[in-house]
C-alpha cells in the first residue's frame, strides 16, 4: 500500500481506529463511590443504595426526542432477558438466558467474548430460565445459576475460576438473581420458595469461592424467630431471596428482601408468622448475623414475595409530632400493595401507604404490623384480593430520584386475583403451592390486548417518598415488567409488556420520547457513557437495545 | 356443573390419597370455568370444542382409550402419551384437575336445540337468508369481516356456547370481539372492532373494513361499547331452524388443504 493510498484510507476513516479504553480492576473502594463514575454502572441496581438513579445528564427532556438506536444485540435465547448489564470502562457484561456471559463493547456492541454455561437438567426455577446479571469485584464477575451454582469468570477472558454448588437443584433450588459485592465477599440469595425449600442468604470469599457465612431465611426452632413457625413447618418453609440487595458502609449492614413462604396460598400447615418470609432483613456482612428485620406480610397466603431491592436514601423525614429530623431512610413498594418508609439503622416503621388497592388489609398497629380484613384469606370456593397473585408491584426495580424526592414505581393497577386454596403433601423437588391464584378477567398474556381499564392495568407510579401520596401516573394498557432508570437530568426512563421503551418527565410523568422495541420489557433500563457519550440501555424480548443521541 | 362431576372428582380425590397424587380437592364452578379455558387454548386444537374430534376418544362422554380414572386423566394431561400426538403439558396437578373437572361437566350441559336434530344445509340456508348473518359475519371468503370470522368456528366453540350466542349475544362477548367507539380530536367517531391498544396508539377494524391506528395524541375521547351490535334471534327463529343454524355452525372447521 503507498503512502498516498494510506493517506486516502485514513481520510475514509477520521475516527481513531483503535482506541483501547483504560480498564483498571474494580477495587470494593470503586463499588462504594459507583455515584464519582457514573460512566459506568458496577452493580446490579448502579450504586449501593439501588436508587437505579445516575447523575449522568448528556440526555435531558429537550434533547431525549432526538435519541437513535446505536446497537442491539440478539440472544440466542427464548426466554425473557431479564439482566441489567454492567459496564465498566467501556466494556458492558450481562447474561443471555439461562446462563451464557457476554463480553461486549459498550459503543459498538460487538462481543470479546462469550462464557456458555450449562446448568444441569435437574434445575427447575418456577418462573422462567431466567437471569437477572452480574456482580464484579478486581478482573472477576460473578454469576448464580439456575441450577443453584456460584460461578467466578475472568473479566478479560470469560474462563472461570471457580463453581461452587450452593443448594440442590433437585430439591428446587434456583439462583436468578444479581449477586452483591460487599469487601471480599459475594453474597447470594436461593430462590425456590415455590418448592418447600429453606431459603438463605450466603456469602462466598470472592477469591476462592468458599463458603463464610449462611443466614437461612427461614428461622428454625430454637433460633430467634424460630416460634414464627409451628410442627416442622420451617423445614419447607420457603423464604426464596429473587433480588440483589443494597448495602450501606456507614452502618456495615445488609439489606435483602425475602421471599413468600411455602406453600404459597394455604397458611394452615404453616401457623404463625413465619419469619422472615415477606421481610427486610438487615445482616451484618461480615458475619450474616441478623441486625434487625421488619415482616411486611406476616403469615402471608397471597404470595405477596418482599422481591424488590431495598432503596436507601438519606433526608430529612417528619415524624407524627411535627419534627423533622435527618434520617437514615429505606423506601419500599412492596408487592402487597404498600409503599413503606422505614429507618434502616433499627428497622423503625414509619411510614405505609397502598399504592394501588388493597383489600387485604386495612391499617396498622403501632408497631407498623398489618391489621388483616376478616375473611380476605384463600378459600375453597376462591376469595377475591387486590393486589392480585403478580402483586401491586413484583421484582421489576423501581427507581427513587433524590432531585424530584419522587419514588417511581412500575404497577398494576386494578389487579386482583381469586384465591383458591387446596391441601398438598409436600414432596421433594415438586412444586408446593397447595392453591392457585385465579384471574378474574378471561385472558392472560395476548400479543392483542383487549383490557378495559378496570381489568387491570400496568402503570408508573410517582409517589411522593415523603407522604406516600400519589403525584402523578403515566398509564399503559397492559401491564409492566420493567424496571425504571432516572437521571439528573429529570428524565424517566421505562417500559411493559407493550413492546415500547419510553421517557417520561420526571417530575410530570408527561411522555417525551419512545421507540418500538418490539418485545416486553422485562428488565430495568440502565445508563453509562463512552468516549463522553451517554447511553441508555434496555433488555426487551430476547435482545438487548442501546441508545443515545447523534454524534 | 352439575353433581355427577363434582361426586366422581370427590371418588377419585378419595382414591388417590392412597396414590403419589396429592390433589384432594372439590372442584367448584369457578374451577370448573378455569379448566373450560385452559382446555379451549391448550386440547380444544386436537380434541375439537367437544372434545371428539381424536378418533376413538370422546373426552366429553366419558370415553378414553387409556384413562380408567380422573387421576389416569390428571396424569396424561400433564405428561402427554409418550409416542402419541398428545404432548405433556406445562399444568399444575391443580390445573390439569380443573380440566378434567370441565371435561366432567361437559355433558351436563345440553343446547335447547339439541332436542332435534339440525341440519347443516338447511343451516346455511338460514344463515345466507332469513337470519342475515352475512351481513356482519363471513364464511370461506364470502360475507362481512365486522363481525367474528365464522370459517372455523365449529373447531372453536361448542354447540351449547354457539346457540347462547344466537339467542343472548350479550351474555359472553369474547375480549377478541370488542368493540369500541372513538372521536378524534377533528370530530370524527369512527366504531370498530378493537384489535390491539397500548399507552400511545389503538388499532381498529374499522366499518368500512380498513385496519387503522390512532395515535392517542390524537384522540379526544374512547370507550368500549358494552353491547353486543348482534340483534338476539331469541323469538325469531324455530326451534328446528334455531338447531339447523347451530348444526351449520357446528360444521364449520376451517378451510381444507387440497
Amino acid at each position: 500500500m503507498t503512502a498516498r493510498k494510506i493517506l486516502l484510507v485514513c481520510s475514509l476513516f477520521p475516527i481513531a481506529a483503535w482506541s483501547p479504553v483504560a480498564w483498571s480492576q474494580v477495587s470494593f473502594d470503586r463499588i462504594l463511590h459507583a455515584d464519582k463514575e457514573p460512566q459506568n454502572w458496577l452493580t446490579y441496581s448502579g450504586t449501593m443504595q439501588s436508587q437505579r438513579h445516575s447523575s449522568l445528564s448528556q440526555i435531558t427532556p429537550e434533547n431525549v426526542r432526538n435519541l437513535q438506536m446505536q446497537w442491539v444485540y440478539q440472544a440466542r435465547s427464548l426466554e425473557k432477558f431479564e439482566a441489567t448489564p454492567l459496564v465498566v470502562d467501556g466494556i458492558l457484561y450481562t447474561v443471555q438466558a439461562p446462563n451464557d456471559v457476554i463480553a461486549l463493547d459498550a459503543a459498538t456492541g460487538r462481543i470479546y467474548w462469550t462464557y456458555s454455561y450449562t446448568p444441569a437438567a435437574e434445575s427447575r426455577p418456577c418462573c422462567g430460565r431466567v437471569n437477572r446479571g452480574l456482580a464484579i469485584l478486581g478482573d472477576t464477575l460473578f454469576m448464580g445459576t439456575i441450577d443453584a451454582h456460584l460461578i467466578a469468570i475472568d473479566a478479560k477472558n470469560g474462563k472461570p475460576l471457580w463453581n461452587t454448588t450452593v443448594a440442590k437443584a433437585e430439591s428446587g433450588y434456583a439462583l436468578t438473581h444479581a449477586p452483591l459485592v460487599v469487601k471480599d465477599k459475594v453474597i447470594i440469595g436461593t430462590a425456590g420458595g415455590e418448592y418447600g425449600i429453606r431459603g438463605f442468604i450466603a456469602a462466598y470469599d470472592a477469591a476462592t469461592g468458599k463458603e463464610d457465612w449462611r443466614f437461612y431465611t427461614v428461622a428454625a426452632p430454637g433460633e430467634p424467630g424460630g416460634d414464627s413457625w409451628k410442627n416442622d413447618a420451617w423445614k419447607t418453609g420457603g423464604g426464596s431471596v429473587w433480588v440483589t440487595g443494597s448495602y450501606d458502609p456507614a452502618l456495615n449492614l445488609t439489606y435483602w428482601g425475602i421471599g413468600n413462604p411455602g406453600p404459597d396460598w394455604n397458611g394452615d400447615p404453616r401457623p404463625g408468622d413465619n419469619l422472615y418470609t415477606d421481610s427486610v432483613v438487615a445482616l451484618d456482612p461480615d458475619t450474616g448475623k441478623l441486625k434487625w428485620y421488619y415482616q411486611f406480610s406476616p403469615h402471608d397466603e397471597f404470595d405477596y414475595d418482599s422481591v424488590q431491592v431495598p432503596v436507601l436514601a438519606d433526608m430529612g423525614w417528619t415524624d407524627k409530632n411535627g419534627r423533622t429530623t435527618q434520617r437514615k431512610l429505606m423506601f419500599w413498594a412492596n408487592r402487597n400493595g404498600l409503599f413503606y418508609a422505614l429507618d434502616r439503622t433499627s428497622g423503625e416503621f414509619l411510614m405505609g401507604k397502598p399504592f394501588v388497592e388493597v383489600n387485604w388489609m386495612n391499617g396498622f398497629d403501632e408497631k407498623g404490623r398489618p391489621m388483616r380484613v376478616p375473611g380476605k384469606t384463600p378459600s375453597k370456593e376462591g376469595t377475591l384480593i387486590y393486589p392480585g397473585n403478580q402483586g401491586g408491584t413484583n421484582w421489576y426495580s423501581p427507581s427513587f430520584s433524590p432531585r424530584t424526592g419522587l419514588f417511581y414505581i412500575p404497577s398494576w393497577v386494578n389487579y386482583s386475583s381469586i384465591y383458591v386454596k387446596t391441601e398438598q403433601e409436600y414432596v421433594e423437588g415438586r412444586t408446593y403451592g397447595s392453591g392457585v391464584p385465579r384471574s378474574p378477567v378471561p385472558f392472560g398474556r395476548n400479543a392483542q390486548n383487549f383490557r378495559k381499564e378496570d381489568e387491570g392495568y400496568g402503570a408508573v407510579r410517582a409517589i411522593d417518598a415523603k407522604t406516600g401520596e400519589k403525584k402523578w401516573e403515566f398509564k399503559m394498557n397492559d401491564v409492566t415488567e420493567a424496571g425504571i432508570l432516572t437521571t439528573d437530568s429529570d428524565l424517566l426512563f421505562g417500559g411493559g409488556r407493550e413492546g415500547y421503551f419510553f421517557a417520561l418527565d420526571a417530575r410530570s410523568g408527561a411522555p417525551l420520547w419512545k421507540a418500538s422495541v418490539g418485545g416486553t420489557v422485562a428488565s430495568g433500563p440502565m445508563t453509562y457513557s463512552v468516549g463522553g457519550r451517554q447511553f441508555v440501555a434496555v433488555s426487551a424480548g430476547n435482545s438487548l437495545f442501546t441508545f443515545a443521541l447523534p454524534q | 356443573m352439575g353433581n355427577h362431576m363434582r361426586a366422581s372428582i370427590t371418588i377419585c380425590a378419595v382414591l388417590l390419597t392412597a396414590g403419589t397424587l396429592p390433589a384432594q380437592h372439590e372442584y367448584t364452578p369457578g374451577d370448573v370455568q378455569d379448566g373450560q379455558r385452559l382446555f379451549a387454548a391448550s386440547c380444544a386444537q386436537c380434541h375439537g370444542p367437544e372434545g371428539d374430534a381424536v378418533p376413538g376418544v370422546d373426552l366429553s362422554h366419558g370415553k378414553f382409550k387409556r384413562a380408567a380414572s380422573d387421576g389416569d386423566l390428571i396424569q396424561i394431561v400433564q405428561k402427554g402419551i409418550p409416542g402419541t400426538a398428545m404432548p405433556p403439558n406445562n399444568f399444575n396437578e391443580f390445573q390439569a384437575g380443573t380440566i378434567v373437572a370441565y371435561l366432567r361437566s361437559m355433558s351436563s350441559a345440553v343446547a335447547v336445540s339439541a332436542s332435534v336434530p339440525g341440519d347443516a344445509a338447511r343451516g346455511k340456508a338460514i344463515f345466507e337468508g332469513k337470519g342475515n348473518c352475512l351481513n356482519c359475519h363471513r364464511v370461506k371468503g364470502r360475507g362481512s369481516r365486522m363481525g367474528p370470522e365464522l370459517t372455523d368456528v365449529g373447531a372453536l366453540r361448542r354447540a351449547i356456547q354457539l346457540e347462547q350466542s344466537i339467542l343472548e349475544p350479550d351474555a359472553e362477548i369474547l375480549p377478541q370481539n370488542r368493540f369500541l367507539r372513538v372521536v378524534t380530536k377533528d370530530g370524527a367517531t369512527v366504531t370498530g372492532r378493537l384489535l390491539n391498544q397500548d399507552a400511545f396508539t389503538i388499532q381498529l377494524f374499522d366499518s368500512k373494513e380498513h385496519l387503522v391506528t390512532f395515535q392517542k395524541t390524537g384522540v379526544r375521547e374512547y370507550a368500549f361499547i358494552d353491547k353486543s351490535p348482534m340483534p338476539s334471534y331469541k323469538g325469531k327463529l324455530s326451534t328446528q331452524e334455531l338447531a339447523d343454524l347451530v348444526g351449520y355452525l357446528t360444521s364449520l372447521k376451517g378451510i381444507e388443504a387440497k
